[in-house]
């Protein structure tokens, strides 16, 4: 795309002047991007965009994190993603645990996880499997390589979700989604289509200055047709049928379940556990954990700030007792957390 | 003699002689390098500069260097930046017991090499074995002093609204070598540290012009962490043009999967230099006739908005802070 195409995406987006218009990234990516960005500037007043509850980090409930301590103080060593490291569960973070003893290993992958489970044949490793469709592949590859190599010291704790019923439980808070194009590349734009039968639109939307550009351009002038409408803005990755491969291996491995998301609640059908058959290698099962319930911390506005019913800046905590240097929310732990990116790129200053 | 360090080659005696003559006193070779227990040297003609940098870096070889290079770098290119020609270093190892003296010899060389071509003298040294585990390798701390440059006096302090700002070459690389070379992503990239002695640089710029208000070495907080220090020394605020800052095409690629921001990542041979906009032409022309600053370019300018930040104006036309630097990125890259 030429500068000139480029620009006039962004006056597309500068010039609008219909009626007030609820954008939401769903993408803890594209809320980064945005802020990095300064894209938020080139949004007419009539225009907000929402930071929804794409950042899996951000929409892991604080009972997943007691239940991480749990397994820690029974002597596990946890293996995890470095961002969980420091959510504070309802009295402690898996730092503070690490501090008085725990063993908590970060690793960059779940493969790495498993590695390090064969190489400590005398340590019991529970990886934290967290994430979307665009990371359970990986969990459900290692889920089913260790057991078929019988690998004994090595179990998931599962808290992953899934996208479509959350876009059904946030339907009210936006007019327009901005769909994750890594999610999409892996389950397809089926979902996406239905959605738009049943009124919900939605642009499909990449990663880079003038995909995201392009998407919001595209937003603002299809809801000016008065119509539902979905558009893949994505297509350079994104084919309509994704990745089939990857969809058959979560379906062999794992099975939707209710889950818990930190701030939104309860959502049908919205998360993701291992089926029966892998009962071996999932902690829960495992290591007969009890049922843990966590206690946000009542003062947190997470939850409000990933519905979009108010700014980070808006919370008590806020750059005061919540940094990214000693987070009280999840939202301030991720670089992809709004909560973070809002303290990082100067509080909304620009 | 034994192919790794022993604790006995630290002790003072007969082995600490054929250690220091095997590996360090060919190398370092000549008329100043004492003997004794401290250097004698002549007093130069202008006020000196001193500086002092010690040096952990892990893994201690990389693409582009190792640690021995590194430490002659980091201390010449801090008297650099105070417009000073270095003159004389002495160096302090501290070796672990069992490290490998082949290793040795080639961290000696690589000293003795970027010494030579920065032009400085290596003085004095000292030798110490620490017990395996004691510490990781070998570390180094280098002193050096140097001559300041009639009528040069850059500072941190000393820009102005309307300066130009200046990098003399591309960003994050060293940092980004040292992340791959420790293999925690399992990520492949062709990056080496842009690690160098930039005296050559300094030199070529105060031969065309002494106008220059700051020189800063952005080593371990990267160019980003630099321009924070400025605006917060200088009162000043701090405009960048987002795409005119140089990032290596494959540095950029580990950032972007990696989520990290190239002007955070640290290096070894790069210098920010902020000068009055009317000079800049010149220094950037004089930079990129230097050895280790071809890559130089003009990245944005000194304001007086918003003292104390950097802006960044990004390629969709917005602009946006670039957020300040903390927290722990990568520990031992220097």
């Amino acid at each position: 795309m030429s500068g000139d195409a480029r620009q006039t995406a962004a006056q597309i987006v500068q010039s609008y002047d219909g009626p007030p218009l609820r954008i939401m990234e769903v993408c803890g990516t594209h809320t980064h991007e945005i802020f990095r960005l300064g894209i938020r500037s080139l949004l007419p007043p009539q225009v907000d965009l929402i930071s929804g509850p794409g950042c899996p980090v951000c929409v892991t409930p604080v009972g997943f994190i007691d239940e991480a301590l749990w397994l820690a103080e029974h002597g596990v060593t946890i293996a995890t993603f470095g961002d969980l490291v420091r959510v504070p569960g309802t009295e402690r973070s898996l730092a503070d645990a690490r501090a008085d003893g725990a063993r908590v290993q970060v690793v960059y992958s779940p493969l790495d996880a498993l590695s390090y489970a064969k190489e400590h044949a005398d340590e019991q490793v529970t990886f934290l499997s967290v994430g979307f469709e665009t990371t359970v592949p990986a969990a459900c590859l290692v889920a089913d390589q260790a057991l078929e190599e019988g690998v004994s010291n090595f179990s998931l704790l599962t808290a992953n979700k899934t996208m479509p019923n959350a876009y059904a439980a946030l339907r009210q808070s936006a007019d327009v989604f901005l769909y994750p194009g890594h999610v999409h590349a892996i389950t397809g734009t089926a979902l996406c289509e239905e959605l738009a039968e049943q009124g919900v639109s939605g642009v499909l939307a990449g990663f880079t200055a003038k995909e995201l550009v392009t998407a919001l351009a595209v937003a603002v002038r299809k809801s000016q047709e008065g119509k539902p409408f979905f558009v893949n803005a994505y297509p350079r990755v994104v084919r309509p049928e994704g990745t089939p491969a990857a969809v058959a291996l979560m379906d062999k491995v794992m099975e939707p379940v209710d889950a818990e998301w930190r701030g939104l609640g309860v959502i049908p059908q919205s998360g993701l556990q291992l089926r029966e058959a892998y009962s071996a290698i999932d902690a829960r099962k495992k290591f007969e954990m009890p049922h843990i319930e966590g206690k946000p911390n009542p003062a947190c506005r997470c939850g409000e700030v990933l519905q979009g019913h108010c700014k980070p800046s808006d919370c008590p905590l806020f750059g005061k007792v919540c940094t990214p240097q000693h987070p009280v929310g999840a939202c301030m732990v991720s670089g992809e957390g709004a909560c973070s990116a809002y303290f990082q790129y100067g509080g909304g200053q620009l | 003699m034994s192919k790794q360090v022993t604790l006995a080659m630290g002790a003072g005696g007969k082995q600490t002689a054929e250690l220091i003559d095997k590996v360090f006193a060919k190398r370092f070779e000549s008329p100043l390098l004492t003997a004794d227990d401290a250097a004698v040297l002549e007093r130069p003609a202008g006020r000196i500069a001193m500086s002092t940098d010690g040096f952990i870096v892990s893994p201690s070889f990389f693409p582009g260097g190792n640690i021995g290079k590194l430490s002659v770098c980091g201390t010449v290119n801090d008297l650099a930046c105070m417009g000073a020609r270095p003159l004389y270093l002495t160096c302090a190892f501290v070796i672990e017991e069992g490290f490998d003296l082949d290793k040795l010899e080639q961290i000696a060389d690589a000293m003795a090499k970027t010494a030579a071509e920065a032009g400085v003298t290596l003085v004095a040294g000292d030798t110490k074995v620490a017990g395996k585990g004691q510490v990781d390798g070998v570390f180094i701390t280098t002193t050096g002093v140097g001559e300041i440059v009639e009528g040069a006096a850059p500072a941190g302090a000393n820009a102005r609204p309307g300066d130009a700002i200046i990098v003399t070459g591309d960003v994050g690389r060293h940092g980004c070598t040292i992340l791959l070379a420790r293999d925690d992503f399992g990520i492949e990239a062709n990056v080496t540290s842009d690690c160098a002695p930039l005296w050559s640089s300094v030199e070529a710029m105060l031969n065309a012009s002494k106008n220059i208000h700051v020189i800063r070495d952005a080593t371990r907080g990267g160019v980003g962490t630099v321009l924070y220090e400025i605006a917060s020394q200088s009162g000043v605020g701090i405009s960048l043009d987002a795409a005119a800052v140089p990032v290596d095409p494959a540095v950029g690629g580990v950032c972007r999967m990696l989520g990290l921001e190239p002007l955070y990542l640290a290096c070894e041979g790069r210098l920010v230099v902020i000068a009055p906009k009317d000079e800049a032409p010149v220094l950037v022309e004089a930079l990129r006739s230097a050895p280790h600053s071809k890559g130089a370019a003009i990245i944005g300018e000194v304001t007086d908005e918003r003292p104390g930040w950097v802006v960044m104006n990004t390629e969709v036309g917005t602009q946006t802070l670039l957020p300040q630097p903390g927290g722990e990125l990568l520990p031992r890259i220097c």
